[in-house]
């Protein structure tokens, strides 16, 4: 870990403010992705901005019928809100799905987004990684990559994702509000928030520098059935091989979101006309350009069978 | 004292206190905190300064230069420990790796500096700052790339290869017969607590603080690598938080601390980060496996074959997967063979049942498919070839014309039929994935456990104190297996107070030299010490009060014999009585083969969609003579169970044979068990005393309960799926492809 000086941040703007101000500013919420890289010289702030006590973690209703999630709701809160467990189950059952629960006591909305990839290469200074130090090349290309992405992916990268609760909020098409630098907010789909690794894989999302996640909002209830499937080889606190998330209406309509294949959430709107066809149609409309590794393949068949049993568990 | 002769009936048999199922005694400072671990010695050593250790980025070559002008100048460094600055220093004899590397490198993250600073975060901050130049070399990574330049190995004091009757012949000859080749991953300990150990010099004598399973072991290989006389150095290991097998040895963190120490001029501190755990440690290494077994119609093996290939470090030993195939099932024609090949991989080395615990994921799923093809149950099939005679007379050297030697204790029938009893092993489909639970498909599968029982000399100093408080000293360690409770069981037994009078110090260098913790040994060997002090310290307080030690009863705080009662507190009165003595065998383990015997059972579900695996119950019954304390020993084997449920479907090194290093260097990515994958377990103990193993009449059962585990899942899975994986851990993209279609 290297020195860094520490602030406490009086307002969102301010805390804006001065990120953009302080060269190698982070922000710091729960920690425990942060401060585990730090610790282990992945993230090498110059300084940090702490946002716990600036207000932003209520839960409230918002006029157009959705929720505004305050980037500071513990992950905890937020599974246990009635409103969520009631309207947005998916993102509950997403939610505990993840992590365990001391873990999830203290991770916040906004960090959760912001989570960096498992990659084991990713961990070890030792090794090359295009997202870690960028030009140095991947290791995991050629190397191990069970856990790695399928979709997506680049010459640069094929690192995942690992949040289980940003693959829920992409399928109920959150948006992610912030403050920037200049004091002006913003609304960034889900969907626009995560990017693909591409030639520059150290930068995950859209977010500009300094610019300070406020709160998610979910739009209007769509009814549905709700279902969170994470496939792991532990039965709890361990990373998605893979993930499915899934929003299905009476009718056989509905929306589908994968976790664990890809640099993002990943979600492709066409494959959802696929649903009344089934699982397979379905998996292959969203898997369409995949490029898995002889590591990962298995992922993909992974992906049709879950999507499978999801549906079939919609259906009752 | 000497033990040659099977026990008759002794003090420990009236079992007041001995067999009972009492809470550990250091379960209090435990969970309150109070007991100090290694690093946690601030008392002692309150000025100690931080060491950081700096593990090699390559896994072979040759440093070609080191720059520490940035670390020197950091904020609150103290001193850095090189090779090339270190001075002359050498190699425990139990060491196959150097511990601290330079200019040769021999595997990943061997150890190559040792920042050492005011605070932890000033010598983790300015580590990062050390610049080495490597001139890496190629190296072997891959076990089945340098297979076929693998060698023959002995196995420990035993041959590696062993032959009876004509295999070849027999095996040609079998009617029903197969041949498989089953592979297991390497596999790290990953005990909670880490390596450490605090240093302090007193001019050229060394204080260490540390977690060490073998305190002897400890002091010898770390006299060797300092240069130094062994009486100089004292070794401390009260609390150990989980070893298995990790800590048997001197390791990086002890050897660093003491040079950083002399260095520094003052105490230092040293533990080894998690990420360093995998690669700069021993592990358990990978295998590749063939067995051959055959079979006439009537379900009696006629033919039994296992070969063995591993690989490790130059001068290194081979994990010895074949050892229980040679004394487990019936067979007039045997072999097996053991390879050793070299790899540049970390050192290989013992872990939880070393030998065993390999060989049996392998050769109790062959049994399973040997007894498939003979239409037989695969329960059915393992009794109807059990052997109360060692099968393999060419395991023993120089016993090749002696007449068959017996097994002191076996009741491998007894633990399955019990087991298959209690679990509803009726209940099992004997076609394959034909039981579904909702979206589970669900199977049942058993195994044979087996280890043997080790016999190795320990004494312990047993002191009775003015206050009536009865003290035992012995270097023997408590890696949170119970072995303070049994010994001061034991002490109470024999002399004949309450345990709450007993109070059991161990892991000191200065007391009596034990067994140790390691290879299910510690438990009999370290007991049998302390009884033979006991018996001793009898003698003398018989004395004192003028009783004839042998006629007495030592009860409830008196000691008696036919109408007469003395207190004990009469033969102290002139001071205290003290009495060191240990138990030392003679060709007893000659007489007959000391194993312990068990049955697993296992109940798992398989997810029909995504083929994940999920252990539903589990049940071992044990045959392992007296258990001498049911709880603990309960917890023993659970445990166990619980890392067999690892070994079996998560915990692998993996391999980057590019790189040259175990990539998933952290517990994210090693994945163990957690209690969501353990709903159920039940153990059993048989009703055994065994003679021939010491006055105790207990074995080991701590490494039992691992054997075999992830044999009995892997047959699980297959009844539940009808696939058979034979390549460990069973994960589910090993499945997927012949999985039934959903839905």
């Amino acid at each position: 870990m290297k020195p860094f000086s520490y602030q406490r941040a009086t307002s969102p703007a301010e805390a804006a403010a001065a990120a953009a101000r302080v060269e190698g500013a982070k922000f710091v919420a729960g920690g425990t992705n942060l401060l585990d890289l730090m610790k282990l010289q992945i993230e090498t702030p110059q300084h940090l901005i702490d946002v716990n006590g600036i207000g932003m973690d209520r839960i409230e209703p918002i006029p157009e019928g959705g929720l505004r999630v305050g980037a500071l709701v513990r992950n905890t809160d937020l599974a246990a809100d009635q409103r969520v467990r009631r309207d947005y189950a998916v993102l509950s059952r997403a939610l505990l799905a993840g992590a365990n629960q001391q873990l999830r006591n203290q991770a916040t909305t906004a960090g959760n987004l912001l989570q960096r990839t498992r990659c084991p290469y990713f961990y070890d200074t030792n090794q090359p990684c295009n997202k870690r130090k960028p030009g140095s090349g991947c290791s995991a290309i050629g190397g191990y990559s069970r856990q790695l992405a399928v979709v997506g992916v680049s010459d640069a990268c094929i690192a995942t994702h690992p949040s289980d609760m940003a693959v829920a909020m992409r399928v109920l098409d959150a948006a992610v509000e912030t403050v920037g630098a200049d004091g002006g907010t913003r609304s960034i789909p889900i969907a626009d928030f995560h990017r693909l690794p591409g030639d520059t894989p150290q930068i995950e999302t859209t977010l500009r520098p300094g610019e300070l996640i406020t709160a998610v909002t979910l739009p209007k209830p769509v009814g549905g059935t709700h279902l969170y499937r994470k496939v792991r080889d532990r039965a709890s606190f361990a990373f998605a091989l893979i993930s499915v998330a899934a929003i299905v209406q009476r009718d056989g309509s509905g929306r589908v979101a994968l976790g664990g294949v890809a640099h993002k959430p990943w979600r492709v709107e066409a494959a959802e006309q696929e649903l009344p066809r089934g699982a397979k149609a379905v998996a292959s409309k969203l898997l369409a350009n995949a490029t898995p590794t002889d590591h990962n393949a298995y992922k993909l068949p992974l992906v049709e069978r879950t999507l499978g049993s999801v549906l079939a568990e919609a259906k009752g | 004292m000497k033990f040659d002769r099977p026990a008759t009936t002794n003090p420990i048999d009236q079992l007041r206190v001995i067999g009972q199922p009492v809470d550990r005694v250091d379960g209090p400072l435990k969970t309150t905190g109070v007991a100090r671990y290694a690093y946690e010695h601030h008392d002692a050593a309150p000025n100690a300064a931080y060491g950081y250790v700096v593990g090699s980025a390559i896994a072979k070559g040759r440093i070609a230069s080191i720059d520490l002008a940035a670390v020197k100048a950091a904020p609150g460094v103290l001193a850095i420990v090189t090779a090339e600055n270190a001075g002359t220093f050498g190699k425990g004899d139990r060491n196959t790796a150097r511990l601290l590397g330079g200019p040769q490198i021999e595997h990943y993250h061997q150890a190559v500096a040792l920042v050492v600073a005011d605070s932890f975060e000033q010598a983790r901050a300015a580590a990062e700052l050390l610049r080495v130049n490597y001139a890496p070399e190629t190296g072997a990574f891959d076990l089945n790339a340098v297979k076929g330049d693998a060698k023959p190995a002995k196995v420990m004091s035993d041959p590696g290869d062993t032959a009876v009757g004509d295999f070849a012949s027999a095996f040609a000859a079998a009617p029903v017969k197969i041949d498989e080749t089953y592979t297991t991953p390497d596999e790290s300990h990953a005990m909670m607590e880490p390596h450490a150990s605090i240093a302090a010099w007193d001019g050229d004598r060394l204080t260490l603080w540390t977690s060490n399973q073998m305190i002897a072991w400890g002091v010898g290989d770390l006299a060797k690598t300092l240069n130094m006389p062994k009486d100089n150095i004292r070794l401390l290991s009260p609390y150990i938080g989980g070893g298995f097998g990790s800590k048997l040895f001197l390791r990086t963190d002890a050897v660093l601390a003491a040079l950083g120490a002399r260095a520094a001029g003052r105490p230092v501190k040293v533990t080894l980060q998690r990420a360093l755990l995998f690669n700069n440690t021993t592990h358990r290494p990978a295998t590749i496996q063939r067995i051959r077994i055959g079979a006439a119609k009537d379900g009696k093996i006629t033919a039994i074959g296992h070969e063995s290939w591993s690989g490790d470090l130059p001068d290194g030993d081979p994990e010895a997967a074949v050892s229980q195939t040679r004394l487990l099932y019936a067979g007039p024609n045997r072999m097996t063979a053991t390879r050793l090949a070299v790899l540049d991989l970390p050192e290989g080395n013992a872990m939880r049942a070393p030998g065993e615990a390999s060989g049996m994921m392998a050769l109790e799923v062959a049994i399973d498919e040997i007894a498939e093809k003979l239409g037989l149950d695969p329960v059915e099939f393992r009794i109807r070839n059990d052997t109360q005679t060692v099968p393999d007379v060419s395991a023993k050297p120089g016993d090749k014309a002696a007449p068959a030697m017996p097994f002191s204790q076996r009741q491998l029938v007894e633990c399955f039929r019990t087991g298959a009893e209690k679990f509803g092993w009726s209940k099992r489909s004997a076609r394959p994935g034909a039981v579904r639970d909702g979206r589970w498909l669900v199977g049942m599968g058993a195994a044979a456990a087996f280890r043997n029982n080790i016999l190795t000399k320990s004494a312990a100093r047993v002191r009775l104190e003015q206050d009536g408080k009865v003290v035992v000293e012995t270097d023997m360690t408590d890696i949170g297996t119970g072995s303070y409770t049994i010994i001061a069981q034991t002490a109470a037994e024999m002399i004949g107070v309450p345990l709450q009078r007993v109070s059991v110090r161990l892991g000191d260098s200065r007391f009596p030299v034990s067994a140790g913790s390691g290879g299910q040994w510690g438990g009999n060997n370290s007991t049998a010490g302390v009884y033979a002090a006991c018996v001793k310290l009898r003698d003398a307080i018989a004395g004192k009060i003028g009783f004839n030690s042998a006629e007495a009863d030592f009860v409830d705080g008196s000691v008696r014999a036919g109408n007469r009662s003395v207190p004990l507190a009469d033969a102290v009165r002139g001071g205290s009585l003290q009495a060191e003595d240990g138990i030392e065998y003679g060709d007893i383990s000659k007489k007959a083969q000391q194993s312990t015997f068990g049955a697993h059972f296992v109940e798992v579900g398989v997810d029909a969609a995504t083929a994940e695996i999920r252990v539903r119950r589990m049940l071992a019954v044990c045959a392992a003579g007296r258990i001498l304390n049911p709880k603990t020993a309960r917890s023993q084997v659970i445990g166990a169970m619980t890392m067999g449920v690892g070994a079996a479907l998560m915990e692998e090194l993996v391999v980057d044979d590019k790189i040259g290093f175990f990539v998933n260097h952290d517990l994210a990515g090693y994945e163990v068990p957690v209690h969501a994958d353990i709903p159920h377990q039940d153990v059993i103990f048989l009703d055994e005393t065994d003679p021939m193993s010491s006055p105790m009449k207990a074995k080991g059962v701590a490494e039992l309960g691992i054997c075999g585990v992830a044999g009995a899942v892997a047959n699980a899975v297959y009844n539940a799926t009808g696939i058979r994986v034979r390549d460990y851990p069973v994960t589910l993209e090993k499945l997927i492809d012949r999985m039934p279609p959903v839905g």
